[in-house]
């Protein structure tokens, strides 16, 4: 058993600070595919660029030694791999969703084999700020060490709201997603909005990269990421596009990731892996909730093929 | 990819009044759906060659190694084989709801449902004939990898779920359920480092084609891909699938059972992935453990969009890739590539064919003169 002081309640105290730990990736990746998914496209390949980020990252941070060059690194992969996905999807009769799973299997396979390498050396991480000093309890100080990513994904998701709302830019992308001859009629490019939105959310997918390899776990294997690039591409589709319904997901979605490792801690080990698959299981479980085959979504932007 | 045969299918119709109809006219489509394909692999393959170089080795000595490996000798010849194998299948799962207009990318969930099912028929049946223990394990992979998809299917039919999402999301739920039964109700005891069910025992394994080294499997993917084939292409339900994938007012319209339609095809999408592990099992491993994992249901997908969908071209375009990854190997020792390269390439060839799909149609050669 664990510290006798707190008993059980390490349970959700290890949960509470999983949600925030393990939140971090789900969030990024997340507003990014809010993002691209806005503008009219799905990027499944959203996998891909997590997985190439978080080795970028490390491989950045271990030859720079500077962790935040690591995460800048991350984000331009990301971006470049948006690029690339954007850029495919605006030739004629190319699918996006295809698109998006060759570039699960591509990004995957690229940073398995750059990464090769890395899987011994051991990069320098991410700092994290200790909200826990005013405390004794160790389990107290670890769930709230937090890293400055997470609170930085935490400020995107409403400037992301704020700015769909009411920026020029938010309401270009948002007239691409619903009606991309409105767009045009406007004078706009679809697919140059399409690009930079692809771009920008590759971006965020690839720091939320970053914080895999350079935070928590904090190290580069090829295990780091199972799914959770497209368990993310799916918490979008629940959340109604809504950035800030994206943020209460992604904590959701953490605090059920952290529960396996939470009751491992206690001694529960049964089950283990059942409680690991408990995100994607959660996923469907809201999908089958919140879907309906009568109507489109509510929110849904009328251009996105995978809602039709 | 439906609209891409439809689109062809009204130009020829368009080209074919005159009585002199020129053999470019009559064939262009045809020609087409090799030549494009043909050439996104090679265009693949001089990327990879260049990423390669990039890495400090001779491209050529890649490409050799590569033609070595996978079809050099009977030897590499029959690794191939015995590669293409679950491919045929994994791949066939993705195929076949397609022809209906759906994207399922679960194959390797479906794999590792059959798998542990035909494992689990066989654990329960220890004793009886190995005939029928091979015959049980067939009706539990089928029938395991079969509700697996299904459920995608019906998720999509009641629910309106995306089938895409969710069965992916069940390939990550399938192979929780795999480690959890392998590392505790199902394990073997004896097995210590790598948790294992106990071994179906050498009886019941299906054993080898006479002259070869190539396993049964191989015969399983060919007759299910022809069995695809005519289904799809041959039968009035075919018929009404391709129907519905093409536009599915007008199906509803005509009457057609469309949520029965999808259910049945993705049942057979499943049962195909699910044979594949079945034959992993009882053809190659012997028992269920995390090793089945090893990516078929993935490069499955690849090998569907390459074939563009079409079961029967599934066939050669199984045996390319098998080649390809049966080549890794060789790559790994001779070249000191990593054993990641060959998801390299398949990632690169993947990307080529997508784009390639803007071709279809436009190369000025192949609409004859009109």
């Amino acid at each position: 058993m664990a510290d006798p002081s707190i008993g059980l309640w390490t349970v959700p105290l290890a949960v509470f600070g999983g949600a925030i730990r393990v939140s971090t990736p789900f969030l990024f990746v997340s507003l990014g595919e809010c993002i691209t998914e806005r503008s009219g496209r799905i990027n499944l390949g959203l996998e891909g660029t997590l997985v190439m980020g978080a080795m970028s990252a490390y491989g950045i941070s271990y030859l720079s030694g500077s962790p935040w060059l690591g995460v800048l690194a991350a984000g331009i992969t990301g971006a470049l791999l948006g690029a690339l996905h954007a850029g495919i999807c605006s030739l004629p009769r190319v699918n996006d969703v295809a698109v998006g799973i060759a570039l699960m299997l591509f990004g995957t396979g690229l940073a398995f084999f750059l990464g090769k390498p890395l899987i011994e050396p051991t990069a320098p991480r991410l700092p994290a700020i200790d909200f826990g000093w005013w405390s004794d309890i160790p389990q107290v100080r670890a769930a709230l060490r937090i890293n400055v990513l997470f609170l930085i994904g935490v400020a995107i998701a409403p400037l992301l709201f704020w700015a769909f709302k009411t920026t020029r830019w938010g309401l270009l992308i948002r007239t691409a997603g619903e009606s991309s001859d409105a767009a045009r009629a406007m004078g706009h490019s679809v697919l140059l909005i399409r690009l930079r939105a692809t771009m920008v959310g590759g971006f965020l997918a690839g720091i939320g990269g970053s914080f895999l390899s350079l935070f928590y776990p904090g190290s580069w294997n090829e295990g780091l990421s199972s799914g959770q690039g497209i368990t993310a591409v799916a918490l979008v589709i629940f959340a109604r596009w809504d950035p800030l319904l994206c943020l209460w997901a992604s904590l959701a979605f953490g605090g059920a990731a952290a529960l396996g490792p939470a009751l491992q801690s206690v001694g529960v080990t049964s089950g283990y892996h059942l409680f690991n698959a408990a995100p994607y299981i959660l996923t469907l479980a809201i999908m089958i909730i919140t879907c309906s085959p009568k109507r489109t979504l509510t929110g849904a932007p009328a251009e996105l093929s995978i809602t039709r | 990819m439906t609209t891409d045969a439809a689109e062809g299918g009204v130009e020829a119709a368009g080209v074919a009044p005159a009585a002199d109809v020129g053999f470019l006219q009559r064939y262009g489509a045809s020609i087409e759906y090799i030549l494009i394909p043909a050439a996104a692999l090679i265009g693949a393959l001089a990327v990879f060659g260049l990423f390669v170089a990039m890495y400090g080795k001779n491209p050529l000595d890649l490409y050799f190694y590569m033609y070595y490996g996978a079809f050099g000798t009977w030897f590499s010849w029959q690794n191939t084989l015995t590669r293409a194998a679950p491919l045929i299948l994994t791949a066939l799962c993705t195929a076949l709801p397609a022809q209906l207009g759906m994207v399922i990318i679960g194959g390797e969930g479906a794999l590792l449902i059959g798998a542990l099912s035909a494992t689990a028929a066989a654990l329960a049946m220890q004793g009886a004939a190995p005939i029928v223990v091979q015959i049980a394990m067939v009706i539990a992979g089928v029938i395991g990898g079969g509700l697996w998809i299904t459920l995608s299917g019906a998720l999509r039919q009641y629910r309106g779920v995306n089938e895409t999402i969710s069965s992916l999301l069940l390939v990550y739920i399938g192979l929780a359920i795999l480690n959890h039964l392998v590392e505790g109700a199902m394990r073997d005891p004896a097995s210590l480092n790598k948790p294992s069910t106990r071994e179906i025992g050498a009886a019941n394994m299906i054993g080898t084609i006479p002259g070869t080294d190539v396993h049964w499997g191989l015969v399983f993917g060919l007759v299910a891909a022809i069995a695809s084939y005519i289904l799809i292409y041959h039968t009035t339900f075919g018929f009404a699938a391709r129907v519905a994938g093409g536009n599915i007012r007008a199906a509803k319209i005509v009457g057609l059972g469309v949520g029965k339609l999808i259910l049945t095809i993705c049942f057979l999408a499943g049962a195909c992935a699910g044979l594949a592990g079945m034959i992993e099992v009882a053809a190659v491993q012997g028992r269920t453990n995390a090793n089945l994992a090893a990516g078929y249901g993935f490069t499955g997908i690849l090998v569907a969009f390459l074939a563009r969908q079409n079961p029967l071209a599934i066939i050669p375009v199984a045996i390319l890739l098998g080649g390809i990854s049966a080549s890794g190997g060789l790559l790994q020792r001779r070249l000191g590539l990593p054993d990641a390269s060959v998801l390299v390439l398949q990632g690169i060839i993947f990307v080529f064919v997508l784009a390639s799909d803007a071709l279809y149609g436009r190369i000025g050669f192949l609409k004859g003169k009109s």
